[in-house]
């Protein structure tokens, strides 16, 4: 902004308008998190500053409590099998959709795609007068089915694009000097697009972590999650835990997406993209 | 098999390479999609099936089929006019019979209350009486037992019941409804209510779209347009609420926006309120906190559009002798219009399917399209209800998805 100084008063005043718009709107975007985070420190069970005194009681009634950790643990292991039922399937999707003149190929991708397109509480439904038909509801493989189709196309896109800038030619030579496909594949292809598979796998991790409304619908008091038990707690009375919980949920999000952000950058380098 | 196998090799010296070639491109084209067949299967199957069913809920209902089906043989020979003769009321008579000893009578009275409010009691207390009658002259005695079996608007339900299919759920989620002589006439206002939904829907998504774009645009260009090492900084601020799930946002905003939560506290410290505002369980509640939910959705992609636009184009015209607005508004903001395009579609798409942010922040007035599907499926157990709501919902959706995927393309579209 070095052409400032000639700028006239008007041009002036207008930058300066806009830096403050962008200010409040930034703070607008940061404010409640930041805001409302510290609170679940607060001595007293009021949402107010100044806060009292420091305490972590909210946090010993998330961590020591049966009902939060229960809650918690449910949302792990859920979570952890959908990674990994997703991941496999769609990195395998993936690879075949990657693979030159793949028929169809628009047509299946947006029909992978559209779970994450489908409003939730349509899923939710769906999926509920299915279960209730085949007697899924209330059961840990119900709510791992419905949780895995909505993560699978975050692993799609993100090994998709992944796979975008693979370079074809080092399997080629792999295959030309004498590696088996196995091989190949385990050798050449999986190291490469392994940052790809593991973001691919973080987001679908946070997908199921993150997930409310069918976790609401499929889930029953036995399968409950964080999130469903944060929602029900939120509609009777919001307590102090509950933004203990929260912000146990955003710090668990923001190492994932971190990591998975890292993983994007890594991959971009590895495949030379960045370096234009 | 050995012999076939001799063929084959014996055979294949002969074809050729073009055949050859075709060959090895579609075993590979089979490969490529044995990958993909197994998420295909499974989206299928957990996914698309649940889905497809519940769009087929909508419009089918066969519970009078089913429960009184020699009723509904019956009816198919009745002209519609007067009421049905003898034969029909003796069929209704001996399914009423076993209604009641099969314990289904309730079954039927709800669905027919669907349609013609009142008549649950009526007719179930109806099957209780006829259980213990016997007579040759049902129609009078049915006509005594209730007087309900002399009206002809219940005579066409029955009629109309005697379809699979109906029309009924789909009519009234847009205030339509069967009259007494199964013309489509409109509901009456007390049940008037899904029309002022679907537009309260529209009215809240293009809100929140246009508040975002009008809080995002300047936001974006700001980050396109600093250097890397700033930007950078100011965009973790952008990220850091996105990466943060809708529900620990919509929870941060019932902290704040509550009768004694943060902001009532802090205006009326500050002497700007003296007792508390009522920002909580209303519209404005609403439309601010999925605002803030999907403002980077909007941002991130008009922000990517940005950092794509050469520079040189709005020297070029200052050079030219364009004045800096008339440069900004001539050349830069119509290369934002792709951007604009895709951020604006994606969060209008996505509020229109909102659930967790109204149901939390919102009142009983501001609850929009899904609240209603999840309201009939837990509360009022009216599934055929939830499914038309639903499937109207989701069609407006994968129109705007499809004009979505013609603009943009899945291929491009970027995750934070």
């Amino acid at each position: 902004m070095s052409t400032l100084a000639y700028a006239s008063p008007l041009e002036k005043a207008w930058y300066y308008l806009h830096r403050l718009f962008c200010g409040a709107v930034l703070l607008f975007l940061i404010a409640p998190i930041l805001v409302t985070f510290p609170l679940s420190f607060n001595s007293v069970p009021f949402f107010s500053y100044p806060m009292p005194g420091f305490s972590l009681r909210w946090y010993e009634e998330f961590f020591l409590t049966d009902r939060w950790q229960y809650a918690l643990q449910n949302s792990i292991i859920v979570a952890v099998t959908v990674t990994l039922l997703s991941t496999a399937l769609g990195t395998a999707a993936a690879l075949g959709l990657s693979r030159p003149n793949f028929p169809w190929r628009t047509t299946v991708m947006s029909l992978l795609i559209s779970p994450m397109i489908v409003p939730a509480v349509i899923t939710a439904v769906g999926v509920y007068f299915f279960y209730a038909d085949v007697g899924l509801l209330n059961s840990y493989t119900g709510l791992i089915l419905a949780h895995t189709s909505i993560a699978t196309p975050f692993v799609v896109i993100i090994v998709t694009a992944t796979l975008s800038g693979f370079d074809d030619s080092l399997a080629r030579a792999a295959a030309s000097l004498g590696a088996a496909p196995m091989t190949v594949f385990f050798k050449v292809t999986l190291p490469l697009i392994m940052p790809g598979m593991i973001s691919g796998a973080l987001f679908a991790f946070l997908s199921s972590f993150d997930e409310v409304v069918i976790a609401l619908f499929v889930a029953g008091a036995e399968q409950r999650t964080l999130p469903k038990v944060m929602f029900s707690g939120i509609r009777e009375e919001i307590s102090p835990t509950i933004i203990a919980a929260a912000t146990v949920l955003t710090l668990i999000s923001i190492v994932v997406l971190a990591a998975a952000e890292l993983l994007r950058r890594r991959s971009e380098r590895l495949r030379g993209l960045r370096s234009s | 098999m050995a012999t076939m196998a001799a063929q084959i090799t014996g055979s294949a010296d002969r074809v050729p390479l073009r055949l050859k070639l075709q060959r090895v491109e579609r075993r590979r084209k089979l490969k490529a999609f044995l990958l993909v067949l197994p998420l295909l299967l499974f989206i299928l199957t957990t996914f698309v099936l649940p889905i497809g069913r519940m769009i087929f809920n909508a419009v089918h209902e066969d519970t009078l089929l089913r429960l009184m089906p020699r009723t509904m043989s019956e009816l198919r020979g009745w002209d519609g006019k007067d009421l049905p003769d003898e034969g029909v009321y003796a069929a209704l008579a001996a399914d009423l019979k076993q209604s009641w000893a099969d314990k289904t009578a309730a079954e039927i009275g709800k669905r027919m209350n669907y349609e013609l409010p009142g008549t649950r009691s009526k007719v179930t207390s109806s099957a209780r009486k006829v259980s213990t009658l016997s007579t040759d002259t049902y129609k009078d005695a049915l006509i005594e037992i209730d007087p309900l079996w002399a009206r002809h608007e219940v005579w066409s339900l029955l009629k109309r019941g005697s379809s699979a299919y109906t029309a009924y759920y789909l009519l009234r989620s847009v205030d339509l409804q069967y009259g007494p002589d199964s013309q489509i006439v409109a509901s009456p206002p007390e049940n008037a209510i899904f029309r002022h939904i679907f537009l309260l829907t529209l009215g809240i998504s293009i809100s929140v779209t246009f508040a975002t774009l009008v809080l995002g645009f300047p936001v974006a260009y700001l980050l396109a347009s600093l250097p890397a090492k700033y930007s950078n900084l100011l965009m973790i601020m952008v990220v850091l609420p996105f990466w943060t799930s809708v529900l620990v946002r919509t929870t941060a905003w019932v902290v704040l926006l509550q009768q004694h939560g943060l902001v009532n506290e802090a205006l009326m410290a500050l002497h700007i309120l003296s007792q508390p505002a009522e920002l909580i369980f209303n519209r404005v509640g609403t439309i601010v906190a999925m605002t803030h939910i999907q403002l980077p959705f909007t941002l991130l992609p008009i922000y990517s559009v940005m950092k794509t636009i050469s520079p040189t184009y709005v020297r070029a015209a200052r050079s030219l002798g364009a004045g800096p607005f008339y440069a900004f508004w001539k050349i830069y903001f119509p290369q934002t219009l792709p951007g604009m395009a895709a951020g604006c579609l994606l969060t209008f798409i996505l509020c229109l399917g909102y659930y967790i942010t109204p149901a939390l922040v919102g009142g009983p007035q501001d609850q929009m399209v899904s609240y209603f599907v999840a309201h009939y499926t837990n509360e009022e157990l009216n599934w055929g209800m939830a499914s038309a709501l639903g499937a109207i919902l989701l069609t407006a959706t994968l129109i705007l998805y499809y004009v979505f995927n013609k603009l943009v393309g899945t291929d491009r579209m970027k995750l934070g």
